[in-house]
C-alpha cells in the first residue's frame, strides 16, 4: 500500500463527504427553519439526476443538464412545499415521516412511469474528463476534484448567504423564533417555500453531479438520504457547520474504512475471510461512529441551543 | 357507545380474518389462504411496533431490524439443520418452529436492548433518525456478510416443523400464525391495561408528569422498546417461513416504513389498528398490484390522504375517537 | 433542635452573565409553610427547577432529609419524598382524573413493572386514589379525562397526585394562579390542612393566601433572598417594602 493510494482514497472520501454535505445542508436547513423532517429529500436528489441525464441526452450538453437539474429540483421542491409539506409544519414528527414517506413512494413510482425501469447514463462532460497530476498522488480524476471544489464553493456560498444577506437574516430569525419573525411582518410562507426550494436545489445539484459517476436510477437517493441523516445527527440537527463537519467525517471514515479494514484484517486472518469480514464491518463503521458520538453528545457535535 | 362499537368491530375483524382463509381452503383456493397468512404476520409485526409507537409514542423507524433478525434466525437455524452443520460453539441448527420462535424473540430482544439504550437517550426527530440508522447498519451488515447469502438472501428449503401440524399446507400454517397474532393482541391488551402500560402511556402523554411521581421514563420506555422488538422478531421468523426465504429486504428501511404505515392506516394506539391496517394494505397490494405494477404510487396517494385528512385511520373512521377510561 | 426537612445552602445558578440564583440559602422546617415570594423574573421558577431536579445548579447544595440531592434526577427526588405541583398544570390529559392519581399510587407502591394485572380492577390502586380525590373534592369528577377538567380542577388533581406520593415535603409552584376568589379561598383552606401531612414550600403571587398561610416568608429579588421572617417581620421589613411592594424610600 503506497502513500499515493492512501491520499487518493482520502480524496475519494472528501468527494463523498462534499456530496453528502449538499444533501445534509438542505435537510438540516429545512429542519432548523421549519422543524420538518423530510424523508423525500432523497427523491429530490433523484429528480436532479434524472433531469440532468434526460436534458443532457436530449441536448448533448451536460451543462444544460446541470442547469435543468437545479431548476427541476427547485421547482419540484417548491411545488411539494406549497401543495403538501406546508400542511405538515404544525404536525408531529410521525405525521411528517409518514407523509414524506408517501411522497417517496409517489415520486419513485412516478419517475419509473416517466423514464422506465432501466437506468440512464450520464457522461462526464468532455471538459472535465481525464485526470490531473497531483503531487504525491500521481494522476487523480479531474471530475472528482471539481465536485470537491463545487462543494466547497457551495459551503462558502451558504455561509455568506446565511451570515450576510437579508434572506439569511430571516432564516436565522426563523430558526430562533418563528412567531417573532411573523410578527415582524416577514412573509413567512414565502420564506419557507424559498428555503425548501433552496434545499431541494442543493439535493438536485448533488444528484446531477453524482449521476455522472454512477448510473441514474430510481432509488438512488435513498442510501444517500440515510447517510445524510447520519451526517446531521452527528453534526447536530439544524447546524450547517455541523452538517459540513459531519459530512466530511462520514465521507472519509466510510471510504477509508472500506479501504483499510480488509487490509488490516488480512494481517491476522486468511485472505478469503479478511475481505468479507472487513467489508461487513466497514459497512457498519459510520453507524458505530454515530452511536459513539451520541453516547457522549446526544444532540450531536454542533447542537443548536435548545 | 363508541367503546362497545370498537369491540364489535374488533371481533368482526378477528372472525373475518379467520373465516376467509378457512372458506378459501374449503373452496380449493390456497392463494387466498397465503394472502390471509401474510395479513396475520404483518399484523403481528405491527402489533409489536404498536407497543412502542402507539402506547409509548416512540416513533421507531428501525423496527425492520427486528423483523429481519427474526427472519434470519429462522433461515440460519433451518439452513444449518438442513446441511447438518453446527453453528458456532457446536450448537446445532433446528427445524422446530417453537425453538426458532424462542430464539428469534430472545435475539431480537438482546439486539434491541443496546439499540434502545442508546436511541432513548435522545427524543423526537433524533430518535427517528437513530433507530433508522441502526437498522441500516444491520441491513448493510447482512448485505455484505456472504456466509448467509449476502444480498441474494437465504432460502429455507422446507418450511420448518411444528409438532403435530403439517406446516407445509397453507391452512395449518395460517392457523399457527393466526393463533400467534391473537396471542400478540392479548399481550398488547394486557400491557395496555397494566401498571406498566399506565406508566408507558403517561410517558407518551407527559414524561415530566411521570418523572414527578418518581418513575423514570427511560426504564419504562426501554422495556417497551425491547418487548416491542421481541414481538416483531417473532413475526419476522413467521414471515421467513411463509416465504421460505429471507433477504436483507426484510431489514430495509422500506420495511420499517411499511410497519408504521400499517399502524397508521388502521389506527394508531388501538388494539386492532394493526390488523385493520395490515388487511387494507395486503388487499390494496393484491387488488392494485394485479391492475398495475405501479401500485405503490397509489399507495403513496392513499397514505398521504390518510395522514393529511383521516388521522384516526380506518378504525378511527369506523369506531370514532379512541377512548381511555 | 429539629433538623430542617429541606435545606438549601449557598445555591447559585448562572446563565452566562445572568445570576438567576445568587447565593440562596433557605430551610423548610417540619410542620411549616414557608412561602417564597418575589416579583416576576426574581428567579423563583429557576429555584424550583433546581430543587425538583430539572436544572443543575452552578454551585451550592440542596439537602433533603439530610441527604445531598446532587446527581439525583427528577424521578429520584420524587421517590425520595418531594411531592410537587407545577406552575402550569402537568397531567396526563388522555387519562381520567382517577388514572392520573392511580399512577402516583402505583409509583408510591414502587410497582410499575407489572405487566399483566389490569389496573382497572386493582382495588389496592383504586381505593387509595379515590380517597385522595375525595380529599381534594374531585371524587365526583374521577372519570373525566384530565384534559377536559377545568383549570381549577387540574390544580386540585395535581395536589391529589402529590398527596398520593405520601411526600416528606411539598413543593407547590403558584397553586393559586388563575383561580377565582372562591377557588383561592377553598384551596387556601386545603393547603392549611396539608401542612400537617408534610411541610410546604409555597411559591405564590397571591399575597392574601401567602399572609394567611405562611409561617415564614422569604423574599427573592433578582436571584437573592433579601429577607426571611414571619409574616409580621416581612410586612414591616423596609427593604421588602422598597424592593418588592414598590413603596417609596
Amino acid at each position: 500500500m503506497s502513500i499515493a493510494l492512501l491520499i487518493e482514497q482520502l480524496l475519494n472520501g472528501l468527494q463523498l463527504g462534499v456530496m453528502l454535505f449538499l444533501m445534509a445542508a438542505g435537510l438540516t436547513l429545512i429542519f432548523g427553519v421549519m422543524g420538518l423532517i423530510n424523508l423525500a429529500h432523497g427523491s429530490l436528489f433523484m429528480i436532479g439526476a434524472f433531469a440532468c441525464a434526460a436534458v443532457a441526452a436530449a441536448t448533448g450538453s451536460f451543462w444544460l443538464g446541470l442547469a435543468a437539474s437545479l431548476v427541476a429540483a427547485a421547482a419540484a421542491g417548491a411545488l411539494i412545499e406549497v401543495v403538501i409539506v406546508r400542511r405538515l409544519y404544525a404536525r408531529d414528527h410521525l405525521d411528517q415521516v409518514l407523509a414524506t414517506f408517501a411522497l417517496i413512494l409517489i415520486l419513485s413510482e412516478g419517475t419509473r412511469w416517466l423514464f422506465g425501469s432501466f437506468p440512464l447514463y450520464l457522461d462526464i462532460p468532455s471538459l472535465l474528463q481525464g485526470a490531473v497530476p497531483l503531487p504525491g498522488v500521481g494522476q487523480y480524476q479531474l471530475y472528482r476534484l471539481v465536485i470537491i471544489a463545487v462543494g466547497m464553493i457551495v459551503a462558502a456560498g451558504l455561509y455568506l448567504l446565511i451570515a450576510r444577506t437579508r434572506l439569511g437574516m430571516r432564516i436565522r430569525a426563523g430558526e430562533s423564533d418563528r412567531e417573532m419573525i411573523a410578527a415582524l411582518g416577514v412573509d413567512i410562507s414565502t420564506l419557507y417555500t424559498v428555503v425548501f426550494a433552496l434545499g431541494a436545489a442543493l439535493a438536485g445539484l448533488a444528484g446531477a453531479l453524482v449521476g455522472a459517476l454512477q448510473s441514474v436510477q430510481v432509488g438512488m437517493g435513498e442510501p444517500v438520504l440515510i447517510l445524510a441523516f447520519v451526517v446531521i445527527v452527528i453534526g447536530g440537527i439544524g447546524s450547517i457547520k455541523g452538517a459540513l463537519f459531519g459530512a466530511i467525517l462520514v465521507g472519509i471514515v466510510d471510504t477509508m474504512g472500506r479501504f483499510l479494514l480488509p487490509k488490516l484484517l488480512a494481517l491476522v486472518l486468511p485472505a478469503t475471510q479478511s475481505g468479507a469480514i472487513g467489508g461487513a464491518i466497514a459497512s457498519m463503521l459510520i453507524y458505530i461512529l454515530m452511536a459513539l458520538i451520541l453516547a457522549f453528545r446526544p444532540r450531536g457535535l454542533f447542537a443548536a441551543q435548545a | 357507545m363508541s367503546m362497545s362499537r370498537e369491540t364489535c368491530i374488533n371481533i368482526l375483524l378477528a372472525l373475518l380474518l379467520l373465516a376467509v382463509p378457512v372458506a378459501a381452503a374449503e373452496l380449493g383456493e390456497p392463494f387466498y389462504v397465503t394472502l390471509a397468512t401474510r395479513v396475520a404476520i404483518l399484523a403481528l409485526a405491527a402489533v409489536g411496533l404498536n407497543i412502542a409507537l402507539g402506547l409509548g409514542g416512540l416513533v421507531s423507524f428501525g423496527h425492520a431490524a427486528f423483523f429481519g433478525i427474526g427472519g434470519y434466525v429462522a433461515g440460519i437455524l433451518a439452513s444449518h439443520a438442513f446441511e447438518m452443520s453446527p453453528l458456532v460453539f457446536g450448537i446445532e441448527g433446528t427445524t422446530s418452529m417453537p425453538v426458532i420462535w424462542l430464539t428469534a424473540i430472545m435475539i431480537a430482544g438482546l439486539v434491541a436492548l443496546p439499540i434502545g439504550a442508546i436511541s432513548l437517550r435522545t427524543t423526537g426527530v433524533y430518535f427517528i433518525m437513530i433507530t433508522l440508522a441502526f437498522a441500516q447498519m444491520i441491513y448493510y451488515f447482512a448485505e455484505s456478510w456472504p456466509t448467509y447469502g449476502g444480498a441474494d438472501g437465504l432460502s429455507i428449503i422446507m418450511r420448518n416443523q411444528f409438532p403435530g401440524v403439517n406446516t407445509a399446507r397453507p391452512l395449518p400454517y395460517f392457523l399457527i400464525c393466526y393463533c400467534l397474532l391473537i396471542a400478540g393482541l392479548g399481550l398488547y391488551w394486557l400491557l395496555q391495561g397494566s401498571r406498566f402500560g399506565l406508566a408507558l402511556q403517561t410517558a407518551r402523554q407527559n414524561a415530566i408528569r411521570l418523572s414527578s411521581v418518581g418513575i423514570a421514563p427511560f426504564g419504562i420506555r426501554l422495556t417497551a422498546f425491547v418487548i416491542s422488538a421481541m414481538v416483531v422478531g417473532l413475526a419476522g421468523a413467521l414471515f421467513a417461513d411463509l416465504n421460505k426465504f429471507v433477504s436483507p429486504s426484510m431489514l430495509s428501511w422500506h420495511m420499517s416504513g411499511e410497519l408504521i404505515v400499517l399502524i397508521i392506516l388502521g389506527g394508531k394506539g388501538r388494539l386492532f389498528g394493526p390488523v385493520a391496517g395490515a388487511a387494507v394494505y395486503v388487499l390494496f397490494e393484491f387488488a392494485l398490484g394485479g391492475l398495475t405494477e405501479r401500485w405503490q404510487f397509489f399507495l403513496g396517494l392513499v397514505l398521504l390522504g390518510v395522514v393529511l385528512f383521516a388521522r384516526g385511520g380506518l378504525l378511527g373512521l369506523l369506531a370514532g375517537k379512541a377512548r381511555h377510561d | 433542635m429539629t433538623e430542617p426537612v429541606l435545606e438549601i445552602l449557598n445555591l447559585r445558578k448562572n446563565f452566562g452573565a445572568l445570576k438567576a440564583t445568587d447565593d440562596v440559602s433557605l430551610t423548610l422546617m417540619p410542620g411549616e409553610i414557608h412561602a417564597l415570594i418575589g416579583p416576576n423574573g426574581a428567579g423563583k421558577s429557576t429555584l424550583i427547577q433546581q430543587i425538583s431536579g430539572a436544572l443543575t445548579p452552578t454551585s451550592g447544595t440542596i439537602r433533603f432529609l439530610g441527604r445531598d440531592m446532587a446527581g439525583m434526577d427528577m424521578a429520584a427526588r420524587a421517590r425520595a419524598g418531594l411531592g410537587r405541583t407545577f406552575q402550569i398544570s402537568s397531567i396526563a390529559p388522555e387519562f381520567s382524573a382517577l388514572r392520573n392519581v392511580i399512577l402516583a399510587v402505583q409509583a408510591r407502591q414502587g410497582s410499575s413493572f407489572r405487566f399483566f394485572r389490569p389496573v382497572a380492577r386493582d382495588r389496592s390502586l383504586i381505593e387509595p386514589a379515590m380517597v385522595m380525590l375525595e380529599r381534594v373534592g374531585l371524587a365526583a369528577r374521577s372519570r373525566i379525562p384530565a384534559g377536559e377538567l377545568s383549570h381549577g380542577e387540574r390544580r386540585l388533581l395535581e395536589i391529589a397526585i402529590a398527596l398520593s406520593l405520601e411526600p416528606k415535603a411539598f413543593l407547590f409552584d403558584e397553586p393559586m394562579a388563575g383561580l377565582g376568589a372562591d377557588g383561592s379561598k377553598s384551596l387556601t383552606a386545603l393547603l392549611s390542612e396539608l401542612r400537617h401531612v408534610a411541610p410546604i414550600l409555597l411559591v405564590e403571587h397571591d399575597m392574601d393566601a401567602v399572609f394567611a398561610l405562611a409561617d415564614r416568608i422569604s423574599v427573592l429579588v433578582y436571584g437573592r433572598i433579601i429577607a426571611t421572617g414571619t409574616v409580621e417581620e416581612i410586612r414591616s421589613h423596609p427593604e421588602v417594602r422598597r424592593a418588592y411592594l414598590g413603596e417609596g424610600a
